[in-house]
């Protein structure tokens, strides 16, 4: 029979992969066999919906109900009360965090029907590895329309006018890029897809790659023709194999149908595509790096002049862009130019996915309109601070992004406010903080990332960012000066200003807008040697307080290097000496004796 | 699969997609199957199948099949909702499997309610 009554969507995704998705997929076709459903109820494997903190999720359609944190042992009630009878499973519902409801229906979740899916549209939605189901939803519709009813320039002019921008960090108009390309003399023509994707906790990339492969193919074959180019190279991290083996499905499968090769559909225009496995090291998401990576040499940036619109990869003209930007250019070519720049701000159209996390109630992947405002995104998609616990901050655009505060909780998010306010849109990563965390130690761990990942070419991005580490390590031990935060201010500019790529340019951020809007914690540290948030292991003693100790030993026995000593008679007492200020006998206290100050 | 030499082609590929994910995009006419413990004691099971195998034989696509539970009226069971866009909702009782052609045919495909087997009806 082909007609199936009721779809269930089980998430494959990464993260649903590791939470146990795939024996939740196997019992519950196991089970629609047993009860003889399996030629009504049809079992769809996804990519990720975005929610991964809440898998493996499981969707069924047509109610679209969001069974959340299945196992295997949930399958039997499932396809028995639901899929049989059509009742909900309340107990596997998603939760609103906030008032404890349960909500039967996907797009009535909160942290969706805030959201304005146009990258995301199909993740979640459809089953990657079947080119059919992307057709279904009007895939390739775009490339079709293009190649045989629009010209090149046309195709160009719309991407032009929809005021696309791209999305791997720098913002610069796609339009503009492509048709610096398009002019560039010469007769070969290279596109790339950037889908390195190396900020630590960014996902977004990785899940249109998963859950969407063709959207992005279909956006390549677009900028290919509108640009000229006939070979394309997706240039994907060796850290994301299912994202890898899912294109290279995708893409033998649009060969087969005659979308990628030798006369496409019966015109002169011809592309291929290659995938390329990244050689690992954040560095390599440059584009001038990742193009020396791709023809075998070290992934090291180049100066530029020249651009690679003029000298690219193998010096031929080239267009390099992210894989987000990519992916909203089909449904730009579908919809029109008008109808994605009235989704935006006055210079920021469409819309963009962040990867939500920190001390929020929702945390996972979000599209949203720009020009959204922080408090909305925190608030209503996010759920709020996890624990009720006061706002302090919110670090936009990943390790070299910056930090802002509750006085930018109305700031419209967009390229320009963000930049304006010290930070930057990035690749979109969007990381929480709470009251308890300390903004020295937060800039200090950001600086670790990117110093380490320095690919060590230039001195001032090479040196510099050590001795900022050094000077913040020395503040974060209460043994800095006030010369020393001078010093680590003017660091920060020099290395911003005379790094040769991105990542020194951009590296200093998190301490330069900490310093900016959190200078009194920098103070506190050096002035009364005092971590204001309790964070800092040299700036806090914990004690136990004599009158409070119920004398049950608990905390002695968990002590990991044995530095607390009482007995049935002695109140504890924490040897301040050896104490390694792990916190374990402040969480194990049953009577709240043991003080952090 | 053969290539793709035209819009046409892309067009034929989506129409025969389309029910791969049309159950999935909601929003059209709605079969609903009262499948609680009297339901299928008196044979809802039967019916359902029957209408699923009528949808197909006339290729209707723009149709969702739910099931539903007990919603007390069970001395009538097996009992179908019909509920068609912008149109009340239809409650047939006592359905047989060859009752469930008439329905398809009669109600979805020509928009005539099959008045000998109405229970129920509300907006
Ligand atoms: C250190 C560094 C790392 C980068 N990593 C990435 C990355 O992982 N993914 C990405 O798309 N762009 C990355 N970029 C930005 C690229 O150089 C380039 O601007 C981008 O791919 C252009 O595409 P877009 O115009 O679509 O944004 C990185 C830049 C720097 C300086
Ligand atoms: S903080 Fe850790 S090391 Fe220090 S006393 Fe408590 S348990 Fe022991
Ligand atoms: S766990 Fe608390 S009450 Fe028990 S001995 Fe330690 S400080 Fe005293
Ligand atoms: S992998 Fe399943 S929701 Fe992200
Ligand atoms: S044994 Fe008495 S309080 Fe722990």
């Amino acid at each position: 029979m082909a007609l199936y009554r009721a779809h269930v969507l089980i998430c494959k995704g990464t993260g649903c992969t590791a939470s146990g998705g795939p024996s939740v997929y196997s019992a519950m076709q196991e089970e629609l066999k047993r009860r003889k459903l399996d030629r009504e109820i049809m079992l769809v494997e996804t990519g990720c919906h975005g929610m991964c903190e809440m898998g493996p999720i499981v969707v069924v359609y047509p109610e679209g109900a969001l069974y959340c944190r299945v196992t295997p042992e949930d399958v039997p009630e499932i396809v028995e009360e639901h899929l049989y009878k059509g009742r909900l499973v309340e107990r596997l519902l998603y939760t609103v965090p906030s008032e404890m409801t349960k909500i039967p229906h996907y797009r009535d979740i909160p942290f969706y029907s805030k959201q304005h899916r146009i990258v995301l549209r199909n993740c979640g939605y459809i089953n990657p590895e079947h080119i059919e189901e992307y057709i279904s939803r009007d895939g390739y519709q775009a490339f079709a329309k293009a190649l045989l009813e629009m010209t090149p320039e046309k195709t160009l002019e719309e991407v032009k006018n929809s005021g696309l921008r791209g999305r791997g960090g720098a913002g610069f108009p796609t339009g503009l890029k492509w048709e610096f390309a398009r002019k560039a003399p010469g007769d070969k023509k290279y596109i790339i897809c950037n889908a390195d994707e190396g900020d630590p906790g960014a996902f977004m990339d990785r899940s249109v790659l998963e859950g969407d492969p063709h959207s992005l193919i279909e956006g390549m074959l677009l900028g290919a023709y509108a640009i000229g180019a006939d070979e394309g190279y997706i240039y994907c991290r060796a850290e994301y194999p299912l994202a890898i083996k899912r294109l290279k499905n995708a893409i033998a499968q649009a060969e087969e149908l005659g979308l990628l090769g030798d006369r496409i559909m019966g015109t002169d225009f011809s592309f291929h595509l290659h995938i390329k496995e990244g050689a690992g090291a954040f560095v390599c998401g440059e584009e001038t790096a990742l193009m020396a990576s791709i023809e075998g040499k070290r992934g090291m940036p180049t100066p530029r002049p020249p651009f690679p619109a003029q000298h690219g990869l193998w010096g031929k003209p080239t267009n390099i862009n992210n894989v987000e930007t990519w992916a909203n250019v089909p449904q730009i070519i579908l919809n029109g130019a008008e109808w994605y720049s009235s989704i935006g701000t006055e210079k920021s159209k469409g819309t963009k996915v962040f990867a939500l996390t920190g001390k929020v109630k929702n945390t996972g992947l979000i599209e949203v309109p720009m020009g959204i405002t922080i408090r909305e995104i925190v608030f209503e998609l996010g759920g709020g601070i996890l624990n009720d616990k006061g706002f302090k901050a919110v670090q936009v655009g990943g390790p070299s992004g910056g930090c802002l505060t509750e006085e930018h909780l109305d700031l419209p998010v967009d390229y320009e406010s963000l930049t304006a306010a010290g930070a930057i849109m990035g690749s979109g990563g969007l990381v929480v903080m709470d009251e308890d965390t300390c903004m020295v130690d937060v800039s200090k761990f950001f600086l670790e990332f990117t110093q380490r990942e320095s690919c060590g070419k230039c001195v001032p991005c090479r040196e510099g960012t050590k001795q900022m580490l050094l000077l913040l390590e020395k503040i974060t031990r209460g043994e800095g000066t006030m010369e020393d935060l001078e010093t680590l201010e003017e660091l920060a500019q020099m290395v911003k200003r005379m790094s040769l790529c991105g990542l020194g340019q951009t590296a200093p951020n998190p301490v330069l807008t900490t310093l900016q809007y959190f200078r009194d914690e920098y103070e506190a540290h050096i002035k009364d040697r005092e971590c204001p948030a309790k964070a800092c292991a040299a700036l806090i003693a914990y004690t136990i307080d004599p009158e409070a100790c119920k004398k049950c030993g608990l905390c002695a026995k968990n002590c990991p290097v044995n530095c607390i000593s009482g007995d049935r008679q002695t109140p504890y007492k924490i040897d301040q000496e050896r104490c390694i200020k792990c916190g374990t006998c402040l969480e194990v206290c049953p009577f709240n004796a043991v003080h952090k100050d | 699969m053969p290539k793709i030499t035209s819009l046409e082609d892309l067009r034929k590929i989506k129409e025969q997609a389309k029910d791969l994910t049309s159950a999935r995009s909601g929003g059209k006419t709605r079969i609903i199957v009262g499948m609680g413990t009297c339901g299928i004691a008196a044979g809802a099971r039967d019916v359902m199948t029957a209408i699923l195998a009528e949808l197909d034989k006339r290729g209707l696509k723009e149709v969702t099949v739910e099931t539903t539970g007990c919603i007390g009226m069970c001395q009538k069971e097996p009992l179908v909702d019909v509920i068609r866009p912008g149109e009340p909702r239809i409650t047939y009782g006592n359905v047989e499997p060859k009752d469930a052609a008439r329905i398809v045919v009669e109600h979805l495909v020509n928009g005539n309610v099959v008045e000998d087997k109405v229970v129920g009806r509300t907006d």
